[in-house]
């Protein structure tokens, strides 16, 4: 039966026909789908983890308890789970094991951009990257497959562009009816890492790579397409179709197995044709491996290393090296005038807004240029979430974006080095119970003069709205045990902690005030629903025309249901929460916005 | 078989996703070989929304080259304006009458160009353009949401298959209770795209 599937969907009901019996993962774009779409198969566990270590550990242990299991995250995510990941290649498995890394070339959704075809070679992890849906889905079961014979996990790598596109898959197989029997065997030499145990696994995993290298050698995926012999092409992943459709006659080398590479046939396909390039997305991966077996291919010289490739800067590239002819000169349209840009921004009604406009009050004192701070503000380290969008005016209310939970360790770090500022660290929910809370433990034990403010809207709303355990709802949307938030910090030693609503600007602001001035380490929880996920929506607001004087305070939310009309501010009561959020009506010094018929 | 590259652009909830979804669904349906991909960023944030289709013998890229889009469909006219370049020189523009001002217009020195502007960006690459009146013909089928309706009616009327093969596709993709609506809604866009090439005078 064909079907049109995107990558991530693919990957989904590959694993699932493939017998995969626990699937675990943290949201992140572009892989969040994978997950989501085997939540909705039934008779096998999915669940949404605290965070990419402790989804790849879930999923470990399932291995080790002989079934097929699967772990999925974003390239950044491969970051917070390299521990396990590394402990397990070390280990080996018994059930099938496969963790799918989607990149995200291009920083479409993410805070960095990097190539994670390196912690293959780097954890000695095989490794395998389909070019379409097609190949995602059938992919599945060959993973499982070679995770069982040759006792190691296997990283499947996706990119954004095999992920979120949607391509035509013959879905030629139905759920594994012979499962094995979940149990679990002692093996104190397999399973406990003390050193005298770990050396010998060293040697098997050198001995793992070596079969590996013969077994790639015939892996039926991987396929020469012999063409024009002057050009020969080697590719992985999404970038061999960019280049099958710039490069219409020339040779081809697809390779799916891209660690280990199938070194015969590489050399073989060398040998073919008069000059050998090679197209692939981000780092000089397969470059770098065909210049170690004396292959003299060119890529990068031409092909940009840094962002996502199109055909276009493929073919681009192509000509500025004279592998193509350059294309005849048409007529070229004056360049188009400036046109304003459309940035994401945080939506009408979101609860963060009224926290942030607080600290642009109190901490950043309306100043808005980069610099020294002056004596009174104070610094705001924030995290990973749509509240980060308050970096961008009118808000522009944060110093500080690196990774997940980091805000916490910053702040520490700042205060401790001895800058003259008090330190607030902002991060959601989701983002608390991610990776927050052992830096929050760190300010309890080390006595960090810090105040942290968890901006909770009860779900993972960047990604979609998953689920995490702040939130009681399970990945199947089942009812869960909520991991209530002020019990926890209170339970983790803080012992000035406080909730507030986050549509109450006077409490937010008199809040922090108090905790600025408190020693030791504090926290806020302000606390609202994500609009695009509350149950219930408010009665909208409007402005009074002639009560409003055009001063333009309301715009300093950056509300997009609040724009100009003649100079005057307006609401567009199709968007505007009204008096579920009411942050607007509380920054009007006139007085003007109250809700429609009152 | 005629390959056939359609960009699809507007704002994050204006129901680009499903008309491009729809419109690959029906390639495959009808033979094709058909690749499509989503560029979204932060587009639920209110980013703009892109989506390629691509209908074809054998389609390898998912991504349509700049210069070769047969089609540029815009769901709001500041992205028409802004994926311009894309279009195949003398290919067809369709656009609703949508204005969703961005953020870093209000209160500052940007401006959202008029259309007078936005129709001469586009006059640089093909005399086709077409701006429909889908927010009007939505409210007047009753289901103001159904504009991407009306611009898939009138896409359909531009392309080789039967209105069947698309309405089949809505049939099985929408809920019951937008369903009637919303099939009215094609219909109206593909009458009018009739009507607005008779007036153009092109020969069908």
């Amino acid at each position: 039966m064909k079907e049109l599937l995107s990558g991530n969907e693919a990957m989904a009901l590959g694993a699932y026909h493939a017998g995969v019996v626990v699937a675990t993962a943290y949201p992140g774009t572009p892989s969040t789908e994978i997950l989501e779409n085997l939540a909705h198969q039934d008779g096998i566990y999915v669940e949404w983890s605290t965070n990419e270590k402790v989804a790849l550990e879930v999923a470990m242990g399932a291995a080790y308890g002989g079934v097929r299991a699967l772990a999925s995250m974003k390239h950044v995510g491969l970051n917070v789970a390299a521990d396990p990941f590394f402990a397990v290649s070390t280990t080996g498995i018994i059930g099938g094991l496969v963790v799918i890394s989607c990149d995200d070339p291009g920083e479409h959704s993410s805070q960095g951009e990097q190539d994670n075809r390196h912690f293959a070679k780097f954890a000695k992890v095989p490794m395998l990257e389909p070019t379409d849906s097609q190949e995602a889905y059938d992919l599945m079961d060959w993973l499982f497959k070679i995770s069982e014979e040759f006792d190691t996990p296997v990283l499947l790598r996706s990119t954004t562009r095999i992920s979120h596109c949607k391509t035509v898959v013959d879905v030629g197989r139905e759920r594994k009816a012979d499962l094995k029997q979940p149990a679990f065997t002692r093996s104190p030499s397999k399973y406990v890492m003390v050193p005298s145990n770990a050396r010998p696994r060293r040697n098997v995993m050198e001995e793992r790579i070596i079969k590996l290298r013969s077994y790639v050698e015939s892996f039926p995926m991987n396929e020469m397409v012999l063409g024009d012999r002057k050009l020969g092409i080697v590719s992985s992943g999404v970038a061999y179709q960019y280049a099958r459709e710039v490069f219409k006659n020339a040779s081809f080398l697809k390779l799916v197995t891209t660690y280990p590479i199938p070194v015969s046939l590489v050399q073989r396909f060398a040998k073919e044709v008069e000059r050998v390039i090679v197209v692939e997305e981000l780092d000089p991966y397969l470059e770098d491996a065909l210049h170690e077996l004396g292959i003299p291919a060119t890529g990068k010289d031409f092909i940009p290393i840094i962002g996502e490739l199109t055909p276009e800067i493929v073919e681009q590239g192509a000509i500025k090296a004279g592998l193509l002819p350059a294309p005849k000169p048409v007529h070229k349209p004056a360049m188009a005038a400036q046109l304003p840009a459309r940035r994401p921004q945080l939506c009408a009604g979101c609860p963060h807004v009224g926290t942030e406009y607080v600290l642009r009050q109190l901490c950043f004192q309306n100043a808005s240029s980069p610099g020294p701070l002056k004596k009174g503000e104070v610094v705001v380290t924030s995290d990973i979430g749509c509240y980060t969008l308050g970096v961008y005016p009118p808000l522009s209310a944060l110093d500080t974006c690196a990774c997940m939970g980091a805000s916490i360790g910053q702040a520490i770090g700042l205060q401790k080095a001895g800058i003259p500022n008090k330190v607030v660290a902002v991060l959601g929910d989701s983002t608390f119970v991610h990776s927050g809370i052992t830096g929050l433990v760190d300010a309890v034990y080390n006595q960090g003069n810090i105040t942290v403010i968890i901006l909770d809207n009860g779900t993972t709303a960047m990604t979609g709205h998953q689920g995490h355990p702040g939130t009681g709802i399970s990945a199947k949307r089942t009812k869960a045990t909520a991991v209530k938030l002020e019990k926890l910090v209170e339970g983790l030693g803080v012992k000035n902690v406080n909730v507030v609503n986050a549509f109450d600007l006077k409490a937010i602001e008199s809040t922090l005030k108090r905790c600025l001035e408190t020693e030791g380490p504090s926290v806020i929880i302000s606390r609202g629903p994500c609009p695009l996920n509350a149950k219930s929506t408010g009665k909208p607001f409007k402005v009074e025309a002639d009560q409003c004087t055009g001063c333009y305070t309301c715009l300093d939310i950056g509300c997009p249901a609040i724009s100009l009309s003649d100079d005057r501010a307006v609401i567009d009561a199709s968007v505007c929460l009204g008096t579920a959020c009411g942050i607007c009506a509380q920054v009007c010094p006139q007085e003007a916005i109250s809700e429609i018929g009152k | 078989m005629k390959d056939v590259n359609v960009l699809m652009v507007g704002v994050g909830g204006q129901g680009v996703i499903l008309a491009s979804d729809a419109m690959s669904e029906i390639g495959m349906n009808s033979g094709y070989d058909v690749k499509k991909t989503d560029s979204l960023g932060m587009a639920q944030r209110g980013g703009s929304v892109v989506s390629h289709v691509r209908w074809g013998e054998h389609v390898f890229s998912p991504m349509i080259k700049r210069g070769e889009a047969d089609f540029l469909i815009g769901f709001e006219q500041l992205e028409v304006a802004r994926w311009a370049p894309y279009l195949k020189p003398g290919g067809v523009v369709i656009i609703a009458d949508v204005v969703v001002i961005p953020v870093s217009v209000i209160g500052s020195n940007m401006h959202y160009p008029t259309w007078q502007e936005i129709e001469g960006i586009l006059k640089q690459y093909t005399e086709q353009i077409y701006l429909i009146p889908a927010p009007r013909i939505a409210q007047e089928v009753g289901n103001p949401r159904a504009i991407n309706m009306v611009i898939l009616g009138f896409l359909s009327e531009f392309l080789e298959l039967k209105p069947e093969a698309w309405t089949d596709n809505i049939r099985r993709r929408l809920p019951p209770k937008f369903l009637e609506s919303s099939l009215k809604a094609f219909t109206r866009g593909l009458e009018e795209a009739g009507a607005m090439r008779l007036a153009k005078g092109v020969k069908k």
